[in-house]
């Protein structure tokens, strides 16, 4: 279950198009569990070629270390389906991602990991860049039951979330255990359908002779 | 008269199980017809299965293959690949045992039809029209290509999909993509695409799914249509897809999983009605003429950051909106190309011809049709990875591989390769690849690593120049 409200100083990241190979690049993904993927976020950037901290890049430094909001840059997530992406970045400690614009896949990958990825108009987005600018400890409130973002000032902004994830992160909603509910639609579906493939139909000699 | 209808409609209508308005607002309840897995993305998933005492619910519609993680190097005596890297090799038993337990069948890398997943699905005529397709990878939109419903998804999903053959999905909006007019010679269907990204941008595609129409897409073979659905996520779309037609039964007639007898004639009857009909209304749309298109290639970060192969890198100083213009100059330092250089003549140090986007047959010989008689340029390193077995032998069969080699370039084993450099092959920090794949962010190809997205014409026009060249003035 996501807490239904939390508040977080950010960390700013205003790189435009974050793709998940960036979040976490391709040769980490070569795991069998999502465990310690947090380490690795965003690797080629925060570590240099012999594994050193990069002095520079915003997750290495020491005044946003602890904050559970990422404010990225516009369009974030976009490239592979890889759900590593939202392991490493909640494995990291994020509890939301906040964009003008989120990738399909990601957006729905994080959602299923209770991380929020939470979009806000260009003003707003500006505005959140700027106060952190001026003030590295500035402190946001994420209310998911209400969908609002509260800037320091007070100011409440709404954001969309999907109707059903926002209940599922709410009440504890397993979607797997969701659909395996639907068991006996499912299974009148699958008896007025004809399957339309067996893949086991093939024999096995050719699928598995070596040329 | 029944309403007017998209072949996308059509699609999502017969696979959709529940009503629109299911219970506590839940998406719609969406039935999967073959389910596509690789070692990467489905190890977390059997977890979740085996976590919750569950099985796969229908092993029939469902088909895994090694490709991500698993070296091109030549095989050994006893025809085995030899897997250095053990984690790889871990991944890739657990894949096999995971297949084992759950009765999945699997194209192993003993397998004669082991290939990249999105290469061997059309090869073997599992991938058909009127299907719903999915697999954790998201250029499964590649399936599109045969007028079949096919997108990526996450590794939760793969679980959903393995216990229950189903999926929740809210229902993208329909987005018509017309390329009219005919492509001029040494332009192809890569460039197509990657002039539509250009166009768009990586976002412009974001909740819809594309219906690539007109006669620049009439005209393209199976491997063109595969090239360019195969990109649609780059333009952020959920899934592109073709009308099929007779090109398309031409292409699955007499493949492994082809109906065959009566099942064709039946299997022909539903297919020809799923085309968009008369009237039926898109969500969105644009238009591009192809008559004028040159040979486009990346010069940035992102598959948008194009421009044609006679054009010069813009100028940061040109852009009006601030984000953007950050993000451009961003992107030219990480390339390490001045703004306004042309982008013809940087040289390279590496050419990859492969992945799911250019490495099937007649991309192959597309290539070799450029290196016929011709050498790599000294100090170019050159892969040549064929997307399955089968194509590599096919191409073996054809000659290909004697082209290439006498180029001096390398002739490997299937594979993603460095389209994605899990495996070993990658580029080292600050070399320049042109690459024939479908991504060029940073570090795609391999830590530091700067890649140019371009045609297998391109690449191989540009393997021999050692520099980035244009393929019309290599054939003519
Ligand atoms: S070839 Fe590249 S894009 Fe295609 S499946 Fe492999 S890694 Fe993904």
């Amino acid at each position: 279950m996501t807490e239904a409200t939390f508040t977080s100083r950010l960390v700013p990241l205003p790189v435009e198009n974050v793709d998940t190979d960036q979040i976490i690049p391709a040769r980490f993904l070569k795991t069998v569990d999502k465990a310690g993927l947090g380490d690795n976020l965003f690797a080629d950037w925060r570590y240099d070629a012999g594994g050193n901290p990069k002095p520079g890049f915003v997750l290495n430094e020491p005044v946003y270390r602890g904050a559970q909001i990422l404010l990225a840059g516009n369009n974030f997530g976009c490239g592979s389906s890889r759900e590593h992406a939202p392991w490493a970045l909640a494995g990291y400690g994020f509890k939301a991602v906040i964009s003008t614009h989120f990738a399909d896949i990601f957006r729905n990958n994080a959602l299923k990991n209770g991380l929020l990825p939470i979009v806000v108009d260009e003003a707003t987005h500006r505005q959140l860049f700027s106060l952190v600018d001026e003030d590295p400890a500035t402190a946001v409130t994420v209310d998911l039951a209400a969908q609002t973002l509260t800037l320091p000032d007070g100011r409440a902004v709404e954001f969309p979330i999907d109707p059903f994830a926002k209940h599922c992160l709410l009440v504890g909603v397993d979607q797997l255990g969701y659909i395996l509910s639907l068991e006996s639609e499912i299974a009148a579906y699958e008896a007025k359908t004809p399957a339309r493939i067996d893949t086991t139909a093939v024999s096995i000699s050719i699928i598995s002779i070596s040329s | 008269m029944p309403e007017p209808e998209t072949l996308f409609e059509k699609i999502w209508n017969a696979h959709q199980i529940d009503s629109d308005d299911a219970a506590g607002g839940a998406p719609p309840l969406l039935y999967i017809d073959l389910h596509l897995i690789h070692e990467v993305t489905s190890p977390q998933a059997f977890t979740e299965l085996r976590s919750r005492g569950l099985k796969v619910r229908r092993p029939a519609h469902t088909l895994a293959t090694m490709d991500h993680s698993t070296p091109t190097t030549p095989r050994d005596a006893s025809g085995r690949i030899p897997i250095v890297d053990p984690m790889a090799a871990a991944q890739l038993e657990q894949l096999e045992q995971n297949c084992k337990d759950f009765g999945i069948p699997l194209y192993s890398l003993d397998s004669a039809h082991q290939g990249i997943v999105h290469v061997i699905g059309p090869e073997l005529g599992a991938t058909q029209p009127g299907m719903t397709i999915v697999c954790g990878d998201s250029h499964t939109s590649t399936h599109g290509a045969f007028g079949a419903l096919a997108f990526g998804i996450g590794t939760s999903e793969v679980a959903d999909v393995l216990a229950t053959q189903c999926l929740i999905q809210r229902k993208p909006a329909t987005f018509d993509v017309r390329f009219e007019g005919r492509l001029a010679p040494g332009v192809t269907a890569k460039d197509m695409i990657l002039a539509l990204i250009g166009k768009i941008g990586v976002g412009g595609g974001t909740g819809c799914v594309f219906e690539y129409t007109g006669e620049a897409i009439r005209t393209l073979d199976m491997e063109g249509r595969m090239t360019v659905c195969n990109m649609s996520i780059e333009a952020g779309a959920r899934a592109g897809m073709v009308a099929p037609d007779d090109t398309t039964f031409e292409y699955i007639a007499g493949r492994p999983f082809a109906p065959a007898g009566a099942d064709w004639d039946a299997a022909l009857e539903r297919w020809r009605a799923l085309p968009t009909d008369a009237g039926a209304v898109y969500d969105r749309s644009v238009t591009l003429d192809v008559s004028e298109l040159e040979p486009v290639v990346t010069y940035g970060t992102n598959p948008g950051m194009s421009v044609g192969i006679g054009a010069r890198v813009p100028m940061p100083a040109g852009v009006p909106d601030l984000s953007e213009r950050r993000a451009l100059e961003k992107a030219l330092a990480y390339m390490g190309l001045e703004p306004g250089q042309p982008v013809k003549g940087q040289p390279v140090d590496v050419v990859f011809i492969g992945s799911c986007t250019n490495g099937r047959l007649a991309d192959l010989r597309m290539a070799a049709q450029v290196m016929k008689g011709r050498k790599v340029a000294a100090g170019v390193r050159m892969l040549v990875v064929p997307g399955s077995r089968a194509i590599k032998r096919q191409a073996e069969a054809e000659g290909l591989d004697r082209v290439f080699k006498a180029a001096g370039a390398e002739w490997r084993e299937a594979g993603c390769s460095m389209c994605i450099a899990m495996n070993g092959d990658q580029l080292e920090p600050g070399q320049y690849a042109v690459s024939t794949s479908n991504r060029n962010f940073e570090g795609r190809q391999g830590p530091g690593g700067r890649t140019f997205l371009a045609s297998p014409l391109t690449a191989a026009a540009s393997a021999i120049a050692g520099r980035v060249a244009d393929p019309r003035e290599v054939m003519s």
